[in-house]
């Protein structure tokens, strides 16, 4: 669904050249939910960024559901930082950005945002704004927001990094069991290893800046459990350690 | 916390804020009273000369005269008038100034430093420069007001319009967004406090464009009436234009800030 070849990235700023990728290499399957750790500052928003056509490639090749990248494409939603609900529309205004942005407010696709709110507990709240929400439930708004204009693939820039700890635990199993129930394939980033570890299939771990793919690590241990579930086996403490001490390593 | 009925210590909580309140009012309306009373009393005893400072009693009687004559609503009426189209007309055209500047940002650095010198610049020098350009009349006195909030809302707004959250911007873009459709459906409504802000500031800027203008050229106008009043040494009228200026101005920024509640209430609290 994503492949990354060698794929590289620099920044041209006034005072030189930020290197952020380098020689990325990521091939993630329909359907997986993958996660992207590494250092803070080493290139994890660049990456998507990159996936999502926003900065073009320096050198290398990205493909998306089988078309390279040129320019923000329909096949992919992007969840930012925070939930970024516009607070002056309604809930159901927010929920439909996307739509109105790529005018295609069609009457199929008004029901369809429609359906995603009523299932996933949102529709009483359509009129009201995103201020008169809980945290959480703000949070599932930007996610059907997301999902509304129907992408195949979900990119996520640290959703959940406001959140307080216990909002955060239930919110994000919340966020990938819709992911999941929806059959979308996803691209988590998270400074959070334990939070990786509860809710990807795949973890790709990046090294400092500039960022190169250090390790990948296949969660087949923990296939099938729940975010909760997977945080009380013994197989989530030694993944933990091995991310952890990736990591640590402060060069 | 929304039980039928609170708490004693609630209760005797709200009550202390309900007096405390009550007597601010009633401190407020003493001290206008008080003013006023010593104002009219130094006047009858002769401990100050009505001719030179007058007095309420003296305000009061111009006053009437002036319902009785007609004339108190029509040199408001100008005034107002003046006050309201300048800095609609500033804030407006500001407000596309700063849009250009957002739009191209090679236009807001060329920019820059004549921004820095005209908002350095009191805008009232320029006053005679209007009344030769567009003659001793009501155009010069419009213009002034204009070019007075003029500059600040630029300032304002463009300032604002940069501060807009990039990750939304981010948003926006990952959606395919063209640069118009970030324009007005994410940093111009972003910005609706900054505009309300803006304009706040601007009644009050336009006031001084006004009177200032009229204080040069003018038939009518409470500015007008403040110049005329000083130049044939009646005082009453000077005092009593003074006091209906500043009743006109709490006026039209109260309308400002019911507009902004109004349009808050309509688009939501997030404004
Ligand atoms: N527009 C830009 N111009 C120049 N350098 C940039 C730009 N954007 C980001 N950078 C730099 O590129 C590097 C990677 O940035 P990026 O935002 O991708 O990191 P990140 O891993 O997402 O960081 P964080 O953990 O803080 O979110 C950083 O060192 C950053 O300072
Ligand atoms: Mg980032």
């Amino acid at each position: 669904m994503i492949h990354l070849r060698g794929a590289s990235f620099v920044y041209q700023a006034p005072d030189g050249e930020v290197e952020a990728l380098r020689r990325v290499d990521m091939d993630i399957a329909p359907g997986e939910f993958c996660s992207v750790v590494g250092p803070s500052g080493c290139g994890k928003s660049t990456l998507l960024s990159v996936i999502s056509g926003l900065e073009p490639l320096t050198a290398g090749t990205a493909e998306v559901d089988g078309a390279p990248v040129c320019g923000p494409s329909e096949k992919i939603g992007f969840m930012p930082q925070r939930d970024q609900l516009f607070p002056w529309r309604t809930i159901r205004d927010n929920v439909t950005l996307g739509l109105t942005v790529t005018k295609k407010r069609t009457p199929e696709a008004l029901v369809y945002a429609d359906t995603l709110l009523r299932r996933y507990g949102l529709w009483e709240f359509a009129g009201k704004r995103p201020s008169q929400l809980s945290g959480g439930m703000r949070q599932r708004c930007a996610l059907i927001r997301t999902m509304a204009t129907n992408p195949k693939i979900l990119l996520l820039d640290e959703p959940f990094s406001a959140l307080d700890f216990q909002t955060r635990l239930s919110v994000s199993s919340d966020i990938s069991r819709i992911i999941r129930q929806e059959g979308k394939t996803a691209l988590l980033v998270t400074h959070d290893i334990s939070e990786a570890i509860s809710l990807s299939d795949r973890i790709f771990v990046l090294s400092a800046r500039p960022a190169v793919v250090k390790s990948v690590h296949d969660l087949t241990a923990l296939q099938g459990l729940s975010p909760l579930e997977r945080r009380d086996t013994e197989a989530f403490h030694t993944y933990f350690q091995a991310i952890w001490k990736e990591l640590d390593h402060h060069e | 916390m929304n039980n039928a009925s609170p708490s004693p210590a609630r209760q005797a909580y709200l009550l202390s804020v309900r007096r405390q309140k009550r007597q601010v009012h009633l401190w407020q309306a003493a001290l206008l009273l008080g003013l006023l009373a010593l104002w009219e009393l130094s006047c009858r005893v002769g401990l100050s000369d009505g001719f030179l400072t007058s007095c309420p009693s003296r305000m009061a009687a111009t006053f009437l005269n002036l319902c009785r004559s007609g004339d108190l609503w029509r040199h408001i009426g100008v005034s107002c008038g003046e006050t309201v189209i300048g800095f609609l007309s500033g804030t407006a055209l500001g407000t596309v100034v700063a849009i250009c500047m957002w739009w191209s940002g090679k236009l807001a650095r060329i920019l820059d430093p004549y921004l820095v010198v005209l908002n350095a610049l009191p805008k009232t020098a320029l006053g005679p420069i209007f009344i030769v350009w567009m003659g001793a009349g009501q155009g010069a006195i419009i213009v002034m007001t204009l070019a007075i909030s003029l500059i600040v809302t630029i300032l304002n707004m463009y300032q604002g319009f940069l501060s807009t959250d990039g990750e939304k911007i981010r948003l926006m873009r990952s959606l395919g967004a063209s640069r118009w459709q970030i324009l007005w459906l994410l940093v111009f409504p972003a910005n609706a406090p900054t505009l309300f802000a803006t304009l706040k500031v601007n009644v009050g800027l336009s006031w001084v464009g006004v009177i200032m203008g009229e204080f040069l050229v003018s038939q009518a106008g409470l500015g007008y009436l403040i110049v005329y009043g000083s130049q044939v040494f009646n005082m009453d009228l000077v005092m009593t234009s003074i006091v209906i200026l500043a009743a006109a101005a709490v006026v039209m920024y109260r309308l400002v800030l019911w507009v902004e509640k109004f349009l808050n209430r309509f688009w939501g609290k997030g404004l």
